[in-house]
């Protein structure tokens, strides 16, 4: 019988460009903690970074550091690692770099359920209110995003294999459809809650209070410390619904459970920060470059660096046409955009997108 | 051993498996082939639970539908016809998650021997997506490798479902793959392989699985089913079987062309 022994080729190895994902980590919470306290020391009032603690602050800056800059920085922090984690799970999900809760529809979507909930909540029965609180809100923004995912994946995937041209399609329309059905209530809003609802298209931190806080940590908080659940499922998932289920994983299970925290965490930011774009798609993928595509490195490191991002995107917001300011999903669009294009474009030179 | 019985499955409301039968027994390689369209990878993906039919199917006197994910991964491996992969993983993260989702996972080492016995260590730390469709295709088999590397583990054999494991390769890589699978059956694994290329399973395989039209037409070892009548009719053209000197059986492709 024939051996079959090939000679090795004598040629060098190959290697993949990589950063080792320890020292990426560290780098990162190192800058996290940079522009958190260059956002707890910047702005209007020109507290600067080291006099936080080298002397004692007035009543009035003490204000203004525990109640607005401190729950700004806290839920910019968390918002912005939801925001990066979600958009990793959902391109773990559906096996491509360009999905985006803010691209497909799912923004859209748990926008208009934070709609529904501001501008239908009188009239919904006092059971409802009771029951839920201050989670009304986060809480129909979130079946908003669930329900806008699962149409879309139907719509999607077809036998484990998702097309991405049929996926941003689905979303533009679901996005549109979403905006049509929130255009209408608006239409609808009295003063009020006209004011409730400006904020909203523009994305911005700018409302941030300890009640929001309060309201949103939970949620997102509970999608970070699960998503890591999902890294293993995810990687396997990668190379097909089919192969993950032959390597163990229970698929089902995983896209559920993916879709669930992406809807909540979707749902929970867009109901206290608005519409923010692109850092879902941004900051997974500069990450995919330098430390590779595995989930169990790239969903911790995309929430420190979300955190990072947003709170830097914040501060600059508040510092550029300061006293006023600009909205952060601008300065989000700014950024995003042209990484998108980027990811586009090389694609594009690869394969078939 | 691997038991199947009255496996029929339709898709597109058309029958593309009729009541068909089928057995492995591990310590063998054993080779589904037929021509195109007659259901190869159908009956391998009936016998893998990736597609859901009539039919029963017992593993080792397990049943494997209502087994765990993860028990069922840690005793056979599936190679699909072909694989996509999603995002820009290295050649070393495709083998690892078989590795780690099979039953070695503890054991330090197994995903280099795996892409060694594919000869693709030089490229174990480049991107996947680098590499050519024959060595992708070895990539993913050192992945079902490593992810059964024991072919019997607790007195239980390992199982390989390959679905036309050499269909990319060269005549060398061809033989390299085919004898990867013979020392994994020899080793007292079980390996269902739907094969293309006549002569190599004939060389290669215990038993042949002869298909056509959904149906599975011959079975029994390569000499029983390589026969001038049951290819012919199976092929639809004129096939001569021809003998060579030790022992073993060859096909003359140029006689397909006179038929
Ligand atoms: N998803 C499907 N829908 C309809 N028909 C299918 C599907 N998959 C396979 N078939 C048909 O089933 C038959 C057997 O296919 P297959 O098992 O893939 O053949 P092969 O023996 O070449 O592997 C073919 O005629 C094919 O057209
Ligand atoms: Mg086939």
């Amino acid at each position: 019988m024939a051996t079959a022994a090939i000679a090795a080729a004598p040629a060098t190895a190959v290697t993949a460009p990589r950063l080792k994902v320890g020292a990426v980590t560290a780098g990162l919470a190192l800058i996290l903690l940079t522009t958190a306290a260059a956002s707890l020391s910047l702005g209007a009032s020109g507290l600067l970074p080291w006099e936080l603690f080298s002397r004692d602050l007035s009543p009035a800056e003490r204000a203004i550091l525990l109640d607005i800059r401190l729950p700004r920085l806290l839920l910019g922090a968390l918002v912005g690692a939801s925001l990066a984690v979600s958009g990793a799970l959902m391109q773990g999900l559906f096996r491509n770099p360009l999905a985006d809760p803010g691209l497909v529809g799912v923004g859209a979507g748990a926008g208009l359920g934070a709609v529904v909930a501001i501008v239908l909540g009188g009239l919904m029965p006092a059971a409802i209110h009771a029951a839920t609180g201050m989670y009304l809100v986060p809480l129909f923004a979130f079946f908003g995003g669930w329900a806008t995912t699962l149409i879309l994946y139907r719509v999607a995937s077809l036998r484990g294999q998702t097309s991405i041209a049929t996926m941003l399609l689905a979303g533009i329309v679901l996005g549109a459809l979403a905006g049509a059905a929130t255009g209408v209530l608006v239409y609808l809003a009295d003063d009020n809650q006209l004011r409730d609802l400006t904020f909203w298209g523009l994305g911005s931190l700018a409302g941030a209070n300890w009640t929001k806080l309060a309201a949103a940590a939970p949620i997102l908080i509970a999608g970070l410390a699960l998503s890591p659940l999902l890294a293993r499922g995810l990687n396997a998932m990668a190379l097909g619904e089919g192969v993950a289920r032959h390597l163990g994983v229970p698929v089902e299970g995983v896209k559920r459970g993916a879709i669930l925290i992406v809807a909540a965490m979707t749902g929970a930011s867009v109901a206290v920060s608005g519409g923010i774009g692109f850092v879902g798609i941004v900051v997974p993928h500069i990450l995919r470059l330098a430390i590779g595509p595995d989930h169990r490195s790239l969903l911790p490191t995309a929430a420190l660096f979300g955190a990072a991002l947003l709170i830097a995107a914040d501060t600059v917001s508040r510092l550029v046409v300061s006293p006023a300011e600009l909205p952060i999903g601008i300065i989000m669009a700014l950024i995003g955009a042209p990484v998108f294009l980027w990811i586009l474009l090389a694609r594009r030179a690869t394969m078939e997108i | 051993m691997l038991l199947a019985s009255g496996l029929s499955v339709s898709l597109g409301r058309r029958p593309v498996l009729s009541d068909v039968a089928f057995e492995a027994q591990p310590g063998q390689i054993t080779a589904i082939v037929g021509p195109n369209g007659s259901g190869k990878t159908t009956l391998l993906r009936m016998l893998t639970g990736d597609l859901a039919g009539q039919g029963a199917i017992s593993l080792d006197g397990d049943t494997p539908a209502t087994m765990a994910p993860r028990a069922l991964a840690q005793r056979r491996a599936v190679l699909p016809q072909a694989t996509a992969v999603g995002f820009p993983f290295t050649l070393r993260e495709i083998v690892r998650m078989g590795h780690e989702a099979g039953h070695a996972a503890h054991r330090p080492g197994i995903v280099d021997e795996a892409v060694a016995e594919v000869g693709l260590s030089r490229k174990i730390d480049g991107f996947f997506h680098d590499m050519s469709g024959g060595e992708q295709a070895r990539g993913h088999l050192a992945r079902v490798r490593a992810q059964v590397w024991e072919p019997m583990r607790d007195g239980r054999p390992s199982w390989l479902f390959v679905d036309e494991p050499v269909a990319a390769l060269d005549i060398g890589h061809q033989l390299q793959v085919m004898t990867l699978l013979r020392r994994f059956a020899d080793a007292g694994g079980g390996v269902v392989a739907v094969m293309h290329d006549l002569n190599l399973t004939a060389m290669h395989a215990d038993r042949m699985v002869l298909m056509d039209g959904g149906r599975i037409v011959a079975a029994g070892r390569p000499t029983e089913v390589m026969t001038d009548p049951l290819l012919s009719s199976a092929y639809r053209c004129r096939l001569c079987v021809n003998t060579a000197p030790p022992k073993g059986i060859w096909l003359l492709p140029q006689a397909a062309a006179l038929a």
